[in-house]
């Protein structure tokens, strides 16, 4: 289980998360929606010790990962698997060797053995024969399903996904929220989904925070977040221009 | 006046802490160069990219200093009848400094570039994250092979460039000017010691550490964007070329007091 305890982070001067308290329980599926900027990514990183925060405590199975340094906290990470927003895939090599890379740095498996993985989740991810092409060769969607075979090669316990559908079409975004569903069935691993996808998400997560402005404005199943009367959820969930959460002031700043 | 002071204190300020993340950073890779795992590939993909791939550059770069260094010296030492000092002018000038410097420098614009550009870019793709999600040290994985394929390169481009220089030489003053090939290799065989080739050796191997300490530096904590990229890409040249220079005085100066 990964529990937040009064998470604090800024960056130079602005707050970006304003004590985020939350559990993530073990074995499900948390999503954690909101506005761009309202601190999602900045929360995935806290998650993995990719940032560490101001203030507050991260733990991971009780062991406060923002403690840890070297080898330890690598350690920690073997159990972890990230998809991150942009990819980042290894842009030197392709997607073959992408997805590949942390089987041959990681683990001492024969060539043979890791091509049959690989070759297994380019196929999971429907990129079946596109191993030898280069991520910059590929669409945007691509690159994201190339990146998420790579995080799923070591069957990590703990796989975090930010935006793992953004700028997928419609029929690719529930291919690979049914990839994500499944694969967490069999493997049974603890997911942490940052998501835009209204009301697709709903659909595969177990539990559902709702990120504000650098706290945590809700934190229950799915339906409760749909069936909530809170009107700041409510405009998420409908896109309403107007409502607590307004856009003027964005607006008035830009011109 | 207040201000100005304070502007001061806070360049040197930043200057203090640059430094400290330099050295703290030489010494992580340093240490982490010592420490398994070790993975021969990357080594070698590195001293195939900083080594094999500037051998062409090495060798134009030599041919023609060298040759300039004969022609030079021909008409120079001639002034003074003693053209026959040709072999021995152009081959320490070549071991002692120019072979060091300039194959360093040659280097830092081909190579050392690429390594800051290459490390800029995965940094603010994610790149290094990713690396670093996947429990994998960053340091260890890019800086390492670099630094290490940097004290193995250099000194073997430093002696190719001292060879082809003094060939270079050659051609001009025997070949074109018409020197004995005897009077400029035998000169050059009684007035060049072990000591000079050792100078040399020592210059080109502080020179790799330098220039790859520096350009994966800089390239390690490059700022925002492709113009944070660019930035990072000239300041590592920059400051590889002004750290070999300065440093090429002050091993010559440390060496010939001691």
């Amino acid at each position: 289980m990964i529990h937040l305890i009064e998470v604090y982070k800024s960056f130079q001067g602005q707050q970006v998360l304003k004590g985020i308290t939350l559990e993530i329980p073990k074995g499900q599926i948390t999503a954690i929606i909101g506005r761009s900027g309202s601190g999602k990514t900045v929360l995935l990183k806290h998650l993995i010790g990719l940032i560490r925060p101001d203030r507050g405590r991260v733990l991971v199975d009780g062991v406060d990962i923002g403690t840890l340094r070297g080898r330890v906290l690598d350690k920690l990470r073997d159990r972890f698997g990230m998809l991150f927003q942009g990819g980042a895939l290894f842009d030197s090599l392709t997607v073959f060797d992408n997805v590949a890379f942390p089987l041959r740095e990681k683990t001492r498996m024969p060539e043979a053995e890791i091509r049959k993985r690989v070759e297994e989740k380019l196929q999971a991810v429907g990129l079946a024969g596109m191993g030898h092409k280069y991520p910059v060769e590929l669409s945007g969607g691509m690159k994201k399903r190339a990146a998420l075979a790579r995080a799923l090669i070591m069957d990590p316990e703990i796989v975090l996904f930010d935006e793992p559908t953004t700028g997928l079409d419609p029929i690719m975004l529930n291919a690979i929220h049914r990839l994500i569903v499944e694969t967490q069935k069999v493997l049974g691993f603890t997911a942490v989904v940052v998501s835009h996808d209204i009301p697709e998400i709903f659909d595969i997560a177990h539990r559902v925070a709702v990120i504000h402005d650098g706290s945590i404005v809700a934190y229950d199943s799915p339906e409760g977040i749909q069936g909530s009367q809170d009107p700041l959820i409510r405009q998420f969930m409908t896109g309403g221009v107007q409502g607590p959460s307004n856009l003027s002031r964005i607006v008035q700043e830009d011109l | 006046m207040e201000k100005v002071l304070e502007g001061i204190g806070r360049s040197f300020l930043h200057l203090l802490q640059t430094l400290g993340r330099m050295g703290v950073f030489l010494c992580t890779a340093l240490f982490l160069a010592v420490v398994p795992p070790f993975k021969s590939e990357h080594l070698i993909r590195q001293v195939h990219f900083i080594g094999v791939k500037s051998i062409s550059i090495i060798l134009l770069t030599a041919a023609f200093t060298g040759m300039v260094l004969g022609l030079q010296g021909f008409y120079t030492l001639r002034k003074f009848g003693s053209e026959a000092l040709l072999g021995p002018s152009v081959a320490l000038s070549l071991i002692r400094e120019l072979g060091p410097v300039l194959s360093a420098l040659m280097v830092t614009g081909r190579a050392g570039s690429a390594m800051a550009a290459e490390i800029g870019i995965m940094r603010i793709t994610e790149q290094i994250d990713a690396l670093t999600a996947m429990g994998l040290n960053p340091v260890k994985h890019l800086v390492v092979p670099k630094v290490i394929a940097g004290l193995i390169t250099f000194p073997l481009l430093m002696a190719i460039f001292d060879v082809i220089g003094i060939y270079g030489g050659y051609l001009v003053g025997v070949q074109l000017l018409g020197l004995s090939s005897g009077t400029y290799f035998g000169e050059m065989a009684t007035s060049v010691d072990m000591a000079d080739v050792k100078m040399g050796f020592l210059k080109s191997l502080s020179f790799g550490l330098l220039v790859t300490w520096t350009c994966t530096y800089k390239g390690f904590y490059t700022g925002y964007g492709a113009e944070g990229v660019s930035r990072a890409t000239t300041e590592a040249v920059v400051l590889s070329s002004v750290l070999v220079l300065a440093g090429d005085y002050l091993i010559t100066s440390v060496m010939h007091v001691g």
